[in-house]
Formats: structure tokens, C-alpha cells, sequence
């Protein structure tokens, strides 16, 4: 009778867990239809703070947010007084949904290291909105992300998706809604050994991508026209996967670093002009920015990232953020991976305001600052008029913070995706509780 | 982009590789006999600096005090004055005006790899563990340091950052010797070594030695089997120790020697050990062989033992809010620090990274916000002694640095604001009152040999 007693063990644990997390979203707080009021509010568009402002919510989304909105009678009013109010922040690409705990392997799909395909490879099948991670992300004040694999076998990653960060799932917002390839050392380590071959790998996989969209039906490779190419490298997954690539209905996101790279993926979009290109990395930005800006190619780039880490990064400064804005670049803030987890969104964009007060350094200004960890992300995906910013008509994501939500001491204290109120409690926040006070009790810690 | 979107694809990989988040050790003086004589003594010599006076800023002296409009006096490479406005500017002083800015004593970094793991981070820089042996008591991270590494200037310019502990890895249950230095470059690693420090023995618990070393097919490759194979290295050591106390000994142990330099209280023990379960056994190894743990490095569950670590004296050194990247940082929380200190434990902030270097204000910061929304209040001043005057003592070199003391090394930090504000920067540093990074001035921004004639080269950074 082992499985029934297991079950009831599953069960059990459950229900433990169930009433914090009740308590937590408890009916103190409105939810769908709500404002607040008094609260300084920041739009998430790079416009400044508004002091003494109002968002009014209704049906799950924004209908306004400013200095003189009326709130409705019967609308719920939540006091912001001293309190800050803004979007949820937004990552574009992280690895939220597909690990647990990154170094244990078993919990972690955001790589396939001797997986048959690549590019065909469909992050949304596996995105689980319980991970922990997720939840401790949503405690930051993320609500959307981007959700990308990471290459490991191709230099295709494979097709992102975008979520929500809300707390009963599904999660899942937009499945395959970018194909991520690299193409600077990381890519030339996965092409075989130079960026020469990874090139050389893109240019045919988009071309076979194109024959494939062209094929007639029923027709084998080579047989609807003599000249036409018979063999292919790609699966047949992987080519089908690249056709809305090739056709500029999905997005690519090129990771490169270098200036070079960074003309070099230009210069592809030159090549094939239906190509929606994303640039993510562009560690050396600054130093094409006018290039990029003209090409109007969006980046998604590391805020703090100073150090010659490779030999693509020897002109990594933290300037390079506010240096690429200035020449007129679309760039969001990016690199949440690793140790660099979401969470960070807020603190790495009040370093680039506070980078801004050194001499000959380029940072951003506080609403752009915002602005990279809102709406900006929010359009890079391709969502912009559904979240990102506090604008009317826009999903009701927002954040109440307990000060200015760039600083360091500041954090989320009530969480709105769609309206929907949601819960803070992870596994961090119950440990806190558990180990107030270090000693046991009466009864062991685990009964606590 | 050190840890940046290059690793977007390669960060997994670094968290399972053997150099991913380890290191420690420390080593000790000199004297008489040929095992006690350093032959490689620090040729360190402070760069000559001017009587400077920084008046009117709030101060923060590093031991938990906090000065309003405060004056700092800087001569002969020492503070010579600490104190309010009406402590008095003798003649001959530079004074700098510090209205609305702050002073801390030079931010310390008990656990960096700078040097070790050099940028660039290729392979031909990796030389921070030498992951060929569980236990290599024998190596010295100062005989791998590359001063050149550009990871030192970001350190001192966006981190405020004067003092670090270079640690080995931690493949290795036993990493070898640490070393102190002045983070002021040098053409050798001699000339960045701190006078006088002692040094730490890096010591490791956990998954990374037993992972690296299990995925070899040896020992150890449990945790029963990380203590039993430093259990074995103690029982060798305490009789090296003896043999050498006596002048028996026949053939000199490289290894052995630092064991038992431990053992004699001269080096000090950084042990990196995340769990708390884990520390509670370390701590009774450390009393079954007799030598003190000075601290346990990226212990995140140090909260579960505040108690513990208080009633032994033990430092936890920890990052601020790292989490969930390995299973034994899963328990991680960001109210570790502000419990600790709740119960009289003794914190410090330290990094692990050549990015984290540069923002432990920020860390610190972060850490002390987290206890605050749970009811624990920690003053500013005490924070600021989690990076300063906690981490000296830990590295037993509070008698030179740490805090604003009459006498002691003028290294010290003019901030444009309040140091724990995202918003705030290092405006001026001096290290034993020479002024080595001048925000206004790119004169006094260091520049590696590796970065000259490169893209970026004499760039903020």
C-alpha cells in the first residue's frame, strides 16, 4: 500500500502550504476593479515620476494613471501614501519556467546539450509556472518575461516564449514568440570552431528555411524545379521552425558581443530584409551606436557589465547602456541569466541613474531607467500594447513598492498581474518566518 | 560583460565546472626557523600622498559609529583625526569640502578571485584551484595572482574597494593559502601583498569538492567523505606539528607546513560551507584537531545557526541575497545578514565576484532593507562595518585597516552620497592616504597593462 500512503503524503504537504499562501492574498486587498490613490507614480513609458498620483483599475486593466484621475464611487481605494506605484518590471529573456535550481541538472531544461533538434526546439512545452523561481521573481515586482533556451548542441537556441508571472498559472502568453541564435564565440564554438562556420550555418539554415516555405506540396527537396538544392542539413523540424523567421513573422534574437559581430548581424539584415532582428548582448554597443540606431535594431543588453570578460567585451563599460540610448538605440535591459537572476531588474537600472553623476560615464535618466525594465522589454517581445507600462487599455500589472523602486532598500509590498491580486509568499519568505528566532521550540523547527 | 549575455549561453556550464564559486586561505609571519621565514615577503610601499582634511561629510568610521559633518585627517599615510566640525584643520592640509557626501574606511573584500580568475576569463587565466588533488594545503594563491587583471581597477573605482582576500577555489576541500593585498596595482604580486597579514588556509565543504572529485571515480565523493579525507589530513598534520615542534623532523612538508601553521593559530581558516548542518560539523572538527575557524565563507544558511556561530566567535561571510543557483544555496534567504546580526553573530558582505566587487555597499544595503521589513532596525554605520571593520578582523588586520582610528592605514572612501543608495559612487579613494581614483580627475583612474592599446582602453568603466 505504498502509492495510496505516498498520495496522502502529497497531499498532506499541500495542505500545509495552502494556508499561508490564502493568508497572504487575503481579502484585505481589492482585486480586478481597485485605485490607488496618493501614491507617486511612475508610468513605465521613461516619463518622470508623478508625485501625489492615481491608478485607477478596472476590469483587469488600466484605465488611468496620473496626477488628475477621478476614481468612480465604488471603486475600491487602496492609500499610496508614501508609496510608489508601477508596472510590473518585465525581463526579456531569463530562464524562468525551465529550472528549479540551476547547477541540478535534473531540474533544468533551458539547455539540450545532445538533443536531435535546435531550432525547432519549443521552450512552451516545458515551462512549469510553479519553478521556484518564478515565484520568487514575482516577489521583485516581475510579472512578464521572456522565457529563452540557452544553445547547447546548434547554434539555434531555439523558439521563446512569454509568460506571466501570475501565481495559478498556466503562465504561458505567447508560445514561440522568438527563435534565439548565436553567433559570436559562443556560436563559433557550436558551428565548429570559427565564426566563420556559424555564419556559414545561418545563411543555410535561412535558405533551406526559404526553399521549405516554398515547397509545393507532396513535393520532395529538388523536385519542383531543376537547380533547387536536394540536400539539407536542418531537420525537418528545425527548417519548418526558421520559416517565420525567414519570413519576418517571428522575431530573431542574435546574441553577439563584439562591434564586428554587431555589424556583421546588421549586415545580415541587410541580406535578408524580412529578418525582425534583435541584437541581445552587444557588450561593445557603444561603439556602433549609430549604426544600430540607424538599422533600428533593438538591443537587450547587460546594465553593469565593465569587464574585458572575452576577447568580444574589451570595450565592456557600464556606459554602454545610456551611450547606445543617447544615439538613439531601443535598448531594454538584459542578461538576467545565471547568478544575474530577474530579480535584479530594479537595482541594476538605479545604477545606471546613479552612473549618470559620474564625470564622463553615460547613464539613463530615472523614466528611462523604468523604462528598461518595463515597457521596453515589453516591446522588444512584441507586447507592448498589452503590458509594460501604466498606460490605459494596458493589463493591469501593477506594483505597489515601499519607496522609490530603483533603490536598494526599497521592495514589492502588494503585486497586481491582470488585476489580479497576488501572493508573495515563496520558499524564502517561509523560511523568514520559520527562523525568526534562531533555537527550537517547544517542538522542533519543522513544526513550525 | 564579465557574467554578462557572452555567458547567457555559458553560465550552467561555469556553475558545473570545478571553478564555479569556490576559493579561500590566508597564511602566515616570519622568524626564526626556515618554515616560519616568508621568502616571499611583501615589498608593498604606500604611494606618497598629501595632509588631506574631508570636512563636513557625514562619516562612518567603520565601527558602528556615525559622525555628522564630520572631519577626517589624513597625513603621512595615516588617520591622524577623526572627529566633528569642531575637530580643528591644522596648516598645510588640503582640505576637501564634504558637504552632503560620506566617508567610510577602504571597503575590504574578504573572498575574491581577483588575480586567480583574471579577465579575460579564458582558460589561460584560470588559475584558481588546483583541482588535481582533494587536499592541496601546498599551493599559494599568491604564486597565481596576475596583478595585471582589470578586474582590480573596477574594484577600486566603482567599489570603493581597498583591501581584498585573494582565496584558491574551493575544488579542494584543503585550497591552499590566501593572501591579503592593497588593491594598488603593481608590476608583482609582492608589491600589492598587505604588510603584516597573516594568512588563511582555504578550507571547502560541500558539493563542489565531492563533485569534482566523485566525478574523477575518488574520494571524496560524499560529504561523509569530504570530513573523513580532512579528518585524515588533521591526524597527519598534528603529527607533523609535533615532530616539528621537537626538531624531528626529517624531510620538510610544503603541504604540512601550512597544516600546521594552523594548528599553531598562525594562519587562519576560510572555510567556505554553505549549509548549516555542515558548519555545525566543521566546527566540531575544528575542536576534535584543535585550530579556529576565523570564518565561513557564502554561508547562507548561517541564520539557521546564529546562535551557534555567535557562542564560537565565528564571522559569517556572506553575499547579500544570492539564491537557488546549487542545491546548498537553496535555502538562501535575504534576511541571513540582518538575523545574524540580530543575534549577535558577527556579518560580513563579501562577493565571490569580479562584478559583486564593485557594489558591496549596494550588497550591504540590500541586506540590511531585508531585516528591516521584518522588524529588525540595523544603523547605517553598523552596515558599513559588515564590509569594513568585520571583514579586517576576520582577516586579522584590524589593528592596521578597518575604521577611521587615529594611527590606522589611511585608506579611506568619499562617497557622492549615502554609500547604501543605488544612486551613490566612490568620489575619492585613498589607500594609506595616497589618492589612487579621483572620479573628476581620469588621471587618477588605473589602467591595466592588458587593456592598453585595446578598444576601451582609459574608458569609465
Amino acid at each position: 500500500m505504498k502509492r495510496p500512503s505516498l498520495l496522502l503524503g502529497a497531499l498532506l504537504l499541500a495542505g500545509t502550504a495552502l494556508p499561508a499562501r490564502a493568508a497572504e492574498a487575503s481579502a484585505t486587498l481589492p482585486s480586478g476593479d481597485f485605485a490607488v490613490t496618493g501614491a507617486t507614480i511612475a508610468i513605465g513609458d521613461g516619463s518622470a515620476p508623478i508625485p501625489g498620483g492615481t491608478v485607477l483599475v478596472r476590469g483587469g486593466k488600466i484605465v488611468a494613471a496620473g496626477k488628475d484621475v477621478s476614481v468612480p464611487a465604488g471603486v475600491p481605494v487602496i492609500d499610496g501614501t508614501g508609496k510608489w506605484v508601477t508596472p510590473g518590471l518585465v525581463t526579456a529573456m531569463t530562464d524562468l519556467g525551465l529550472v528549479d535550481v540551476g547547477a541540478v541538472d535534473e531540474s533544468n531544461d533551458s539547455s539540450a546539450g545532445t538533443a536531435r533538434f535546435s531550432a525547432g526546439l519549443d521552450v512552451s512545452l516545458a515551462i512549469d509556472s510553479d519553478a521556484p523561481p518564478v515565484a520568487v521573481s514575482r516577489a521583485s515586482g516581475i510579472t512578464r518575461a521572456g522565457v529563452a533556451p540557452i544553445a547547447a548542441n546548434a547554434i539555434f537556441a531555439g523558439q521563446g516564449a512569454v509568460i506571466d508571472l501570475a501565481q495559478d498559472g498556466p503562465g504561458i502568453m505567447q508560445p514561440r514568440a522568438f527563435q534565439l541564435v548565436e553567433l559570436g564565440e559562443r556560436g563559433a564554438d557550436l558551428a565548429g570552431g570559427s565564426r566563420v562556420a556559424a555564419q556559414a550555418l545561418l545563411r543555410n539554415a535561412l535558405r533551406e528555411a526559404r526553399d521549405l516555405a516554398q515547397r509545393k506540396p507532396g513535393k520532395a527537396a529538388g523536385q519542383d524545379a531543376p537547380g533547387q538544392p536536394t540536400d539539407a542539413l536542418l531537420t525537418r523540424v528545425d527548417a519548418a521552425a526558421l520559416i517565420p523567421v525567414v519570413m519576418g513573422k517571428q522575431p530573431l534574437f542574435v546574441h553577439v558581443e563584439r562591434a564586428a559581430d554587431i555589424r556583421g548581424v546588421l549586415a545580415l539584415g541587410k541580406e535578408f530584409p524580412a529578418l525582425r532582428l534583435v541584437i541581445v548582448g552587444a557588450g561593445e554597443g557603444w561603439r556602433v551606436a549609430g549604426e544600430i540606431a540607424a538599422a533600428k535594431v533593438p538591443v537587450l543588453a547587460s546594465a553593469l557589465a565593465d569587464l574585458p570578460g572575452s576577447f568580444e567585451t574589451l570595450a565592456a563599460t557600464q556606459s554602454n547602456v545610456g551611450r547606445m540610448t543617447a544615439a538613439g538605440v531601443k535598448v531594454a535591459l538584459g542578461g538576467f541569466y545565471d547568478l544575474d537572476q530577474p530579480r535584479y531588474a530594479a537595482q541594476f537600472a538605479g545604477n545606471l541613474v546613479g552612473l549618470s553623476r559620474v564625470p564622463g560615464a553615460a547613464g539613463l535618466n530615472w523614466g528611462q531607467a523604468l523604462a528598461s525594465i518595463t515597457s521596453i522589454p515589453a516591446e522588444i517581445l512584441g507586447e507592448g500594447a498589452k503590458f509594460g507600462s501604466l498606460k490605459p487599455g494596458l493589463s493591469a500589472d501593477v506594483v505597489i513598492w515601499d519607496g522609490d523602486p530603483l533603490e536598494v532598500a526599497s521592495a514589492p509590498i502588494t503585486i497586481y498581474v491582470d488585476g489580479k491580486l497576488q501572493s508573495l509568499v515563496n520558499h524564502q519568505s517561509r523560511l523568514r518566518q520559520r527562523y525568526r528566532h534562531p533555537g527550537e521550540g517547544a517542538l522542533p523547527k519543522a513544526y513550525e | 560583460m564579465g557574467r554578462t549575455a557572452a555567458h547567457v549561453l555559458a553560465g550552467l556550464a561555469l556553475l558545473a565546472s570545478p571553478m564555479a564559486g569556490m576559493a579561500e586561505t590566508k597564511s602566515a609571519p616570519a622568524a626564526a626557523p626556515m618554515w616560519q621565514k616568508n621568502p616571499y615577503p611583501s615589498t608593498y610601499k604606500p604611494y606618497p600622498g598629501e595632509p588631506t582634511a574631508i570636512v563636513g561629510a557625514t562619516v562612518f568610521d567603520g565601527t558602528g559609529g556615525e559622525i555628522p559633518n564630520g572631519t577626517v585627517l589624513l597625513q603621512g599615510g595615516k588617520v591622524v583625526g577623526v572627529g566633528d566640525a569642531r575637530l580643528a584643520v591644522p596648516d598645510g592640509y588640503r582640505r576637501i569640502d564634504g558637504t552632503g557626501k560620506f566617508v567610510t574606511p577602504g571597503v575590504i573584500d574578504i573572498h575574491s578571485h581577483l588575480g586567480v580568475y583574471g579577465s579575460p576569463a579564458v582558460q589561460a587565466h584560470s588559475d584558481g584551484n588546483e583541482a588535481t588533488s582533494p587536499t592541496t594545503p601546498q599551493v599559494w594563491a599568491e604564486h597565481s595572482v596576475w596583478p595585471q587583471d582589470p578586474g582590480f581597477s573596477r574594484a577600486l573605482t566603482n567599489g570603493g574597494v581597498t583591501t581584498m582576500q585573494i582565496l584558491p577555489g574551493s575544488a579542494n576541500l584543503i585550497g591552499g593559502r590566501s593572501v591579503v593585498l592593497k588593491n594598488v596595482y603593481a608590476r608583482t604580486a609582492q608589491a600589492m601583498k598587505f604588510p603584516g597579514a597573516p594568512y588563511g588556509m582555504k578550507m571547502a565543504c560541500g558539493e563542489n569538492p565531492k563533485r569534482v572529485y566523485g566525478g574523477k571515480g575518488q574520494m571524496p565523493s560524499t560529504r561523509m567523505g569530504n570530513l573523513a579525507v580532512d579528518r585524515q589530513a588533521w591526524i597527519k598534520a598534528a603529527e607533523y606539528r609535533k615532530k616539528r615542534a621537537e626538531g624531528k623532523l626529517t624531510e620538510r612538508d610544503l603541504a604540512m607546513d601550512t597544516m600546521a601553521d594552523v594548528l599553531d593559530g598562525k594562519i587562519l581558516v576560510q572555510n567556505h560551507c554553505y549549509r548549516a548542518d555542515e558548519m555545525a560539523q566543521v566546527i566540531d572538527m575544528s575542536k576534535e584537531f584543535g585550530y579556529k575557524v576565523s570564518a565561513f565563507h557564502h554561508a547562507v544558511e548561517a541564520y539557521k545557526i546564529a546562535d551557534l556561530l555567535r557562542d564560537n566567535g565565528i564571522c559569517a561571510a556572506i553575499w547579500a541575497d544570492w539564491w537557488g543557483f546549487k542545491m546548498e544555496a537553496f535555502d538562501a534567504i535575504p534576511e541571513n545578514a540582518a538575523l545574524l546580526a540580530d543575534a549577535g553573530a558577527c556579518v560580513i558582505i563579501h562577493s565571490d565576484d569580479a562584478n559583486g566587487i564593485q557594489r558591496l555597499n549596494q550588497e550591504a544595503a540590500k541586506a540590511r532593507a531585508a531585516g528591516k521589513r521584518m522588524g529588525i532596525i540595523i544603523p547605517d554605520g553598523e552596515v558599513i562595518r559588515w564590509i569594513t571593520l568585520n571583514p579586517a578582523r576576520a582577516l586579522g588586520i584590524d589593528k592596521q585597516t578597518g575604521s577611521l582610528a587615529q594611527g590606522k592605514m589611511g585608506d579611506v572612501v568619499l562617497w557622492n552620497g549615502n554609500p547604501l543608495s543605488v544612486y551613490s559612487r566612490p568620489e575619492k579613494v585613498w589607500i594609506d592616504g595616497a589618492l589612487l581614483y579621483d572620479m573628476a580627475d581620469p588621471k587618477r583612474r588605473p589602467v591595466s597593462d592588458f587593456e592598453l592599446g585595446l578598444p576601451g582602453e582609459g574608458d569609465v568603466k
